[in-house]
């Protein structure tokens, strides 16, 4: 019997675009067009999308629970500005590769190390590979720039025609939607292939991974040094975009807010970054500028009420 | 002196502590064999099954896989070499669906779970071997039901479904029919009725009934050693073995 029914075709198609999903793309085109004046806000929220889309991959697809994940951000980030500062090399886009490469190196040799861990050990590896990463960059100031970090660096024009405008960045959003767009299709294929597959097993059931002949922890190293590297992509677009780099892009408070993203919109299916980036970058710059002391009440209570009611984050709502 | 058995141990031994678990266990699963292993609780009988499939190291002992020591390989390397197990208790993807379960295991066997370029859904292959073994345990009703919402009874068959992905030339089956109504377990019967006839089957089970029905020979074992071998008739018939564990399951 040929294999039919409902559930061979829903699983056959399920790699399919879907009208809607055009919907995010023609919305991020759409403000540009329609609110210059907050361009540099909307190149925030695009960078931080794509860290949590990072995320996602080894925490909502392959289940690794990671507080550390900032350290790729800010291996990236500081990729990028030290070639910019010390060599000279303020290319964008070959700065990006090298971010890439530098967070991706960094995210395979942690992760050979950290996955032979899981769960609460894993969890306190990966926030003291950041907090080194973090004290490395605080003590090194002779090329870190230490605590202050390096301000007022500067780029190339993009494919030498689009200079950045530090501004009005207008420039620099397109840029940056672009790389999201890049980085989201690579991971949308990454997620719906056997590979992207497997890693969802792991998820679900470590010991039956095994037990099917999985190599289970060269995938996971492959995805956590995949995610590293994208995370260091949005770590190079950080400096690039902001045109300066200094320890926040290393720190605690980027890795839990971005694991608080995740959660907020929904783990493990791609959007749920965009969701949940979208969700409280917004109600964090609003409420910061309706009510400057207490704004961090209003992020949590929406919290709260997530765990609440949707446990599995906004997108967790919306029926499949 | 004996062919290769396809599976066999050799003096094998496994304490935890002061405690042993496995005692000089020298057992044999030949090609084609249907072998059951019983004996009462806490006699070892999963261990031994931990053991074959390189969850659990030896303390002592070999194990060969048609004659080849693979006392060293990890559980996924056997796994390769064709040694496949359910569990007791179930290990199932219980997030995804059925379909999917079964699909993992497959994709494994055939190389391709670690294909990241080409989409699973595209993986015809891999689909159509899924959707035999899914048919055969007469699971395509729940085929797109997620594993968890299934009742305990036929996640048993999605267990033993995923092991079948596996087609392994060894096959373990850790009381595969517990928590399966008796009504269903003539599923599980038929689908070990249709593998190849050198597949040797080795099922870990409570229910004397189907040892009984499924089984050409049986090992007892207690308190970590194999206490008797035989066929079923001389099992039923030896008296030592009724007085330590079957009871009276054999009377009446």
């Amino acid at each position: 019997m040929t294999p039919s029914g409902a559930a061979v075709e829903r699983f056959a198609g399920r790699h399919r675009v879907r009208w809607w999903e055009a919907l995010p793309w023609a919305a991020a085109l759409a403000v540009f067009f329609l609110f210059p004046n907050h361009l540099a806000f909307g190149t925030q929220l695009l960078i931080t999308i794509l860290f949590a889309l990072s995320l996602d991959l080894v925490l909502g697809y392959a289940g690794i629970v990671t507080l550390g994940h900032a350290a790729f951000f800010g291996a990236g980030a500081y990729t990028v500005g030290m070639l910019a500062q010390h060599a000279g090399w303020n290319e964008p886009l070959s700065g990006l590769v090298a971010a890439a490469l530098v967070a991706g190196t960094i995210g395979l040799a942690s992760g050979f190390v950290l996955l032979r861990t899981h769960g609460l050990t894993l969890l306190m590896l990966t926030l003291c590979t950041m907090a080194l990463l973090e004290e490395s960059a605080n003590m090194a100031h002779h090329y870190t720039g230490g605590f202050d970090g390096m301000p007022g660096l500067s780029f190339k024009p993009l494919l030498g025609a689009f200079p950045f405008d530090v501004l009005y960045f207008r420039p620099q959003y397109l840029y940056v939607l672009i790389v999201l767009l890049g980085c989201f299709l690579l991971a949308r294929v990454l997620v719906h292939s056997s590979f992207g597959q497997s890693l969802t097993g792991i998820r679900e059931n470590i010991l039956r991974m095994h037990a099917v002949g999985a190599p289970v922890r060269a995938r996971l190293v492959v995805v956590y040094a995949i995610s590293a590297a994208m995370a260091g992509v949005a770590g190079g677009l950080f400096t690039q975009a902001n045109a300066y780099v200094n320890l926040s892009t290393l720190g605690l408070e980027r890795s839990a807010g971005v694991l608080i993203m995740l959660i907020l919109g929904g783990h493990g299916r791609l959007y749920g970054a965009f969701v949940g980036a979208i969700a409280y970058m917004v109600l964090e710059h609003f409420l910061a500028r309706a009510y400057p002391t207490a704004w961090q009440l209003g992020v949590g209570l929406m919290l709260i009420l997530v765990a609440l009611y949707a446990r599995n984050g906004i997108l967790g709502l919306v029926k499949r | 002196m004996n062919a290769a058995a396809l599976l066999e141990t050799r003096g094998l031994c496994k304490s935890f502590g002061a405690l042993e678990v496995a005692r000089e266990v020298d057992f044999r699963l030949e090609r084609g064999a249907r072998h059951a292993l019983i004996g009462p609780n806490g006699a070892g009988k999963t261990t031994i099954v931990n053991l074959l499939t390189g969850v659990l190291q030896p303390s002592r002992g070999r194990v060969l896989l048609e004659g080849e020591d693979v006392t060293a390989l990890a559980q996924a390397k056997r796994v390769k070499r064709g040694i496949a197990r359910t569990f007791q208790i179930n290990q199932l993807f219980r997030g995804l669906t059925v379909l999917e379960n079964v699909c993992i295991a497959v994709a494994e066997r055939l190389g391709a779970g670690g294909s990241m370029l080409r989409p699973a859904g595209k993986r015809a292959d891999v689909i159509a071997e899924a959707w035999r073994l899914i048919e055969m345990l007469k699971l395509g009703a729940d085929a797109g039901g997620r594993v968890a919402e299934l009742p305990y009874g036929r996640q048993r068959l999605v267990e033993i479904a995923i092991a079948l992905g596996l087609s392994p030339r060894v096959l373990l089956l850790d009381e595969p029919a517990a928590g399966i109504p008796s009504a269903e377990s003539h599923i599980l019967l038929d689908a070990i009725a249709t593998l190849p006839q050198e597949i040797g089957v080795l099922i870990v089970e409570h229910d004397m009934d189907l040892v009984f029905r499924f089984a050409r020979r049986i090992t007892v074992m207690v308190s970590g050693a194999i206490f008797a071998e035989g066929t079923p008739a001389e099992i039923a018939a030896n008296r030592e073995v009724r007085s330590v564990y079957l009871g009276s399951a054999l009377d009446g």
